[in-house]
């Protein structure tokens, strides 16, 4: 991997500028990024490094955006995002879960749902405040956190009880900044999903505390033990509950980028005056897309679902005959092993597999500290991949590690250097 | 075993004849010794009638000409158009048998060689049979999906190998 040299910086008489913001700039790059600089580089790699469905759009979601395009259907559209979407968003949670949010005045439409976590974020923090963040999580929590001023307090789960977010831990973080709880179930990279209890022992705890409650839910649809929980629809949770969710995951549109925030007035008005100054709206085409996929996209994602299960019952079993230990993932896409048994830590086991048996996974440590000791694999791979790929690692396991030691193939590209520093916390 | 379950399991099946039950077990999350029973009763009781593979033979290099056969039949009085169906089915080079709506009777699948194979055989087999009134015949030009399965190239991978 070789970098362009930055001659510009040598060249004699240049007049150096000012320092430019010291919060993104001290903030570390993704260890996400760094990994897939050097899988993209090799061949014959399997990759179970993905964080987005193996599907593609359901042919009928494709087809209406092509649709749109074709009938010129190519401006903005209302801040808000269209009302003919936010209605059937609404009605979608309400059928589903019981939610209750108006369409009018309490539903945004998002470019994804990393708009919809910025602007929750940026409405509701002011400089200092405090957001506690399950540990690990996803990569983009504890950045968004600290762009939007406030200050990310880590709180430790455990594969052991399946990453299960437990009240008293929040509750010992808690201090008098405390202004959010950010959290996503089911959980991107561990798969866990949390007790409909263990959410209203949270929401308890908001409101004797009086913080707001950030509920990432994209992954709501790929459940599979159990039902999924709407926060906002738990007693007490609903005026202080901002739920963010989207079509990326459920109907296989990450690249579309539309995604939607429900949360109570007040707190929607705010976040919509963030989006209308700086988004303007989420793309049209994307808009009348996702209506296509709320009307008639349900048998669609009943099957692509249903393949998910089907992957992860065979992944999740494949992974503990190997000896990467693995508690069940009841939701997402993802096992989240513990690579204990190869006494590695897991950038280097992630590193040693990429050059050795060429399979792409991503360290936990790029989750965050307590991410350490596991590895994220994503099932939404090719089921004949996926059977490759367990045997690619067995062998990676199989082969004591001296031997790994003594072979001499010091990797020829370091990817450690800052890998998943900083993330998380 | 609940009929979910069951159906799951057929489902793989359809999609690949080859999925041992090991494999299945591991997909569904039932015991293996349990799915291989249940796959045997399904043999013995034909609701699994056999396994097939689908092959595309014009890539193989194979030339094959399928045509389309609608039917026109007059019924007869006690078994209507299943006789004339019956004596068209049975020859081995009739793929499928439909009884159709609208004005034509029966569809056939017809497969041959050659066209003037498969013309022969409407011209001096099915043409002839009795109470068979006309046939209008369709030759099958190309063939882009058949019975769900796609004969184009599948659509590439573009997912980034590592995104979050």
């Amino acid at each position: 991997m070789t970098r362009p040299e930055k001659r510009e910086d040598a060249s004699p008489g240049r007049r150096p500028c000012k320092p430019l913001n010291t919060v993104i700039a001290n903030c570390p790059p993704s260890g996400i990024r760094r990994f897939f600089d050097i899988a993209q580089q090799m061949e014959n790699v399997i990759s179970l490094g993905v964080g987005e469905p193996d599907f593609v759009t359901p042919w009928r979601i494709r087809e209406a955006g092509i649709w749109s395009l074709e009938r010129g259907y190519t401006t903005y559209t209302s801040n808000s995002g269209l009302l003919d979407l936010r209605q059937r968003i609404c009605a979608h949670l309400n059928r589903r879960y019981g939610a209750d949010y108006d369409p009018v005045s309490e539903c945004l439409i998002t470019v994804g749902v990393s708009e919809g976590l910025d602007l929750a974020l940026r409405v509701v923090l002011n400089p200092g405040d405090e957001v506690l963040v399950p540990e690990p999580c996803y990569v983009s929590y504890a950045p968004c956190v600290e762009f939007a001023g406030g200050v990310v307090v880590p709180v430790k789960t455990d594969a052991c009880d399946g990453f299960r977010l437990h009240a008293e831990r929040v509750a010992a973080a808690i201090t008098p900044r405390t202004k959010a709880l950010l959290f996503g179930s089911p959980a991107n990279p561990t798969g866990a999903t949390q007790s409909r209890a263990d959410l209203q022992a949270l929401v308890d705890l908001a409101v004797a505390h009086d913080f707001y409650l950030i509920s990432d839910e994209i992954y709501d649809r790929l459940t599979y033990v159990g039902q999924h929980t709407c926060l906002g629809t738990l007693p007490g949770a609903r005026e202080r509950t901002v739920v963010l969710n989207g079509f990326s995951k459920a109907y296989a549109m990450t690249g579309w980028r539309v995604g939607y925030v429900c949360a109570p007035e007040p707190i929607t008005t705010l976040m919509t005056r963030v989006h209308q100054y700086t988004m303007l709206c989420a793309s049209h085409l994307a808009q009348l897309a996702a209506i296509e996929a709320l009307d008639n996209a349900e048998p669609d994602v009943e099957e692509m679902v249903a393949d998910y299960d089907r992957r992860r019952r065979f992944f999740v079993q494949g992974l503990n005959r190997i000896g990467l230990d693995c508690y069940e993932p009841r939701g997402a896409f993802y096992a989240f092993p513990s690579i204990r048994r190869s006494g590695m830590r897991s950038e280097e086991f992630a590193e040693r597999l990429l050059m050795e048996e060429r399979v792409a996974v991503v360290p936990g440590s790029a989750f965050g500290p307590s991410g350490e000791g596991h590895v994220r694999c994503s099932y939404a791979t090719a089921l004949p991949l996926l059977e490759e790929a367990l045997e690619r690692m067995g062998r990676f396991m199989r082969r004591p590690a001296p031997d790994r030691l003594d072979k001499g193939e010091a990797p020829a590209l370091r990817i450690s250097s800052g890998l998943g520093a900083g993330q998380g916390a | 075993m609940t009929t979910q379950k069951m159906r799951e399991i057929l489902k793989i099946l359809e999609r690949d004849a080859h999925a041992a039950p090991d494999q299945i077990a591991a997909l569904t999350g039932l015991p293996e010794e349990e799915v291989r029973r249940q796959i045997q009763a399904w043999e013995e009781s034909g609701i699994i009638r056999r396994y097939k593979t689908v092959i595309d033979w014009e890539k193989f290099g194979e030339e094959k000409v399928f045509a389309f056969i609608d039917v026109k039949v007059t019924p007869a009085r006690g078994v209507g158009f299943d006789d004339v169906a019956e004596r068209i089915y049975r020859y081995p080079e009739v793929h499928s048998v439909y009884l159709v709506s609208g004005t034509q009777d029966l569809r056939c699948v017809v497969e041959g060689r050659t066209i003037k194979e498969v013309a022969d055989f409407v011209a001096q087999k099915l043409a002839t049979i009795d109470r068979v009134n006309s046939t209008s015949t369709h030759f099958l030009l190309k063939k882009y999906k058949d019975d769900g399965d796609i004969f184009a190239e599948s659509e590439a991978d573009h997912r980034l190998m590592v995104t979050p």
